[in-house]
This record gives C-alpha cells, structure tokens and sequence, in this order.
C-alpha cells in the first residue's frame, strides 16, 4: 500500500522560475525477487508509474521497474509557468492510485 | 681526475636514461594490468533492453552527468542524480532519460518522462543494485539522438535478492 506522500516544493516562487520538486511516497516497492520466512515468493508489488500535473499540463512522468529503492523518491525541475496547482499521482501493480496536490505559492 | 669526471658524468646521464626507462615501463605495466581487469559481467536480459531502447542504434557517450557513489554499502538504497546538457527549448530537449542496470535481475530500472517546461534536464531518484555493475544512463534527445553515460559502482551488501 503506498501511503504518506510527501512533497516538497520551494516556499514561492515567481513566474519563469525554475523550481525543484521533491517528492516521495511510503511504500515497500516488493521486488518479486524475495522470499518469505517459509521460502514462498512474496509476490511484485511495486509502483509503476508516477504522473505530475501542473493545473491541466503534465509536467514530468516515470515509469518505475523494480530497481528503484522502496518509498520510491524522485525529483524534477519546472519552469514556473503561471500560477497553479501540482497534483501527483503514484500507482501501483494493483492499479490503486494515490493522488497527492499542492498549490505553488508564486510572489 | 678529469678522466673520472667524464665516467661519472657518463654513469649519471646513463643512470638518469635507465630510471626513465624503468618508470615508463612500471606505468605501462600498470596500464596493462587496468586494461586485463576482468569486464563487469552483463546479463542477457540488459543486452535485450540496451537494443530496444537504442533501437540497435550506437549511442552517443557525451552530455550527461551522473552522480553515484563510487562504492555503494547498501545495495537498497544508492542515490543517483542524473544531469543532461541539453538546451530544453522546444526544439531541442531531452524527451527521455533511461535509468539501466546492466546485472539487476530486472535491467530496466525507470523511465522519466520529460519536456520543455522541466527548463532543466535533471532528475534525482534512488536506486536497487542487486552487485557491483556498470550503470547506464540513456538520454532520448527531441532529435531521436540518443546520449549515454556508463559508471560502475561497486556494492557491498547487494539490493535486490533475499
């Protein structure tokens, strides 16, 4: 289960800015690979994809396989373009998406 | 007297030739023994992955900066920043930047996805490294030229297994 995003955006901004977004999400990103104590194959269960949004455009988005490390953490740039809100979505193997939003404060 | 001098000075010139001599051949012994390192192993599975993804294309080896540790402690968790050189403007971008593993069970580690608005091709993340391997950063510029970056990081306690 992904839980907890996290995201961290510069505390303004002006338009025309080229901001850093951080973002992470809690969640275990199961390999496939591992066995349980009674030597079962836990099953994969990762995040797949990430899509960021800023108002209606799509600013940035990964696909993930199952080297990228558990609370899967990643960072981008954008230009600011206007004023606006970010909206990130993270879903994972069982198609359940976590959607996370955050307005840019602009000067 | 004068007759020694001359020896001397001979000896020493001599000598000087000699310790040249040696130097050279001491680096090149040293050069050799880098070059017969054995190569990092890669796996079937990234050679596949390497020729989709460059579409049996040779890409370019020039623009792209790759942080990584040299030696990774835990294989979980290696953070890598991955920076292309790259105007971004509409005409010319990165459209794409290839994250690959060339000896992780699974070869393709992540896609990112970007544009003009980035402003800046750079993007961070954390990574899984089952060994020590060669890391292949692969960046799809709007031109459909492809630009990679190789670093080999060594890993102590491996990422991905049990």
């Amino acid at each position: 289960m992904a839980a907890n995003p996290r995201i961290k955006l510069p505390d303004s901004a002006k338009i025309g800015d080229v901001i850093e977004v951080k973002t992470l999400i809690t969640h275990v990103m199961e390999t496939g690979n591992r066995h349980d104590k009674y030597g079962k194959l836990i099953p994969r269960d990762i995040i797949n994809t990430f899509v960021a949004k800023y108002g209606e455009a799509q600013v940035f988005r990964a696909e993930f396989g199952t080297g990228i490390s558990a609370n899967p953490f990643v960072s981008f740039r954008m230009r600011v373009p206007g004023p606006g809100v970010f909206e990130f979505a993270w879903t994972d193997d069982h198609g359940v998406t976590t959607v996370a939003t955050a307005p840019l404060t602009l000067t | 007297m004068r007759e020694f001098a001359k020896i001397s000075r001979l000896n020493r010139r001599q000598f000087l030739i000699s310790a040249t001599a040696a130097a050279g051949f001491l680096s090149l012994i040293a050069g050799r023994a880098d070059a017969d390192a054995p190569a990092l192993e890669r796996s079937k599975q990234f050679e596949e992955t390497f020729a989709k993804l460059t579409r049996g294309a040779t890409p370019v080896a020039n623009k792209i900066t790759v942080d990584l540790p040299e030696l990774a402690d835990n294989g979980n968790f290696v953070p890598i920043t991955m920076i292309v050189d790259s105007p971004m403007t509409d005409a010319d971008y990165v459209k794409a930047i290839h994250l690959v593993s060339t000896a992780n069970p699974v070869a393709l580690v992540a896609t990112f996805h970007l544009s003009p608005i980035n402003a800046i091709a750079r993007v961070q993340s954390r990574m899984r490294l089952a060994k020590t391997q060669d890391v292949i950063v692969l960046a799809e510029l709007s031109s459909g030229q492809m630009l990679m970056s190789t670093t080999m990081v060594k890993v102590t306690i491996g990422g991905c297994g049990d």
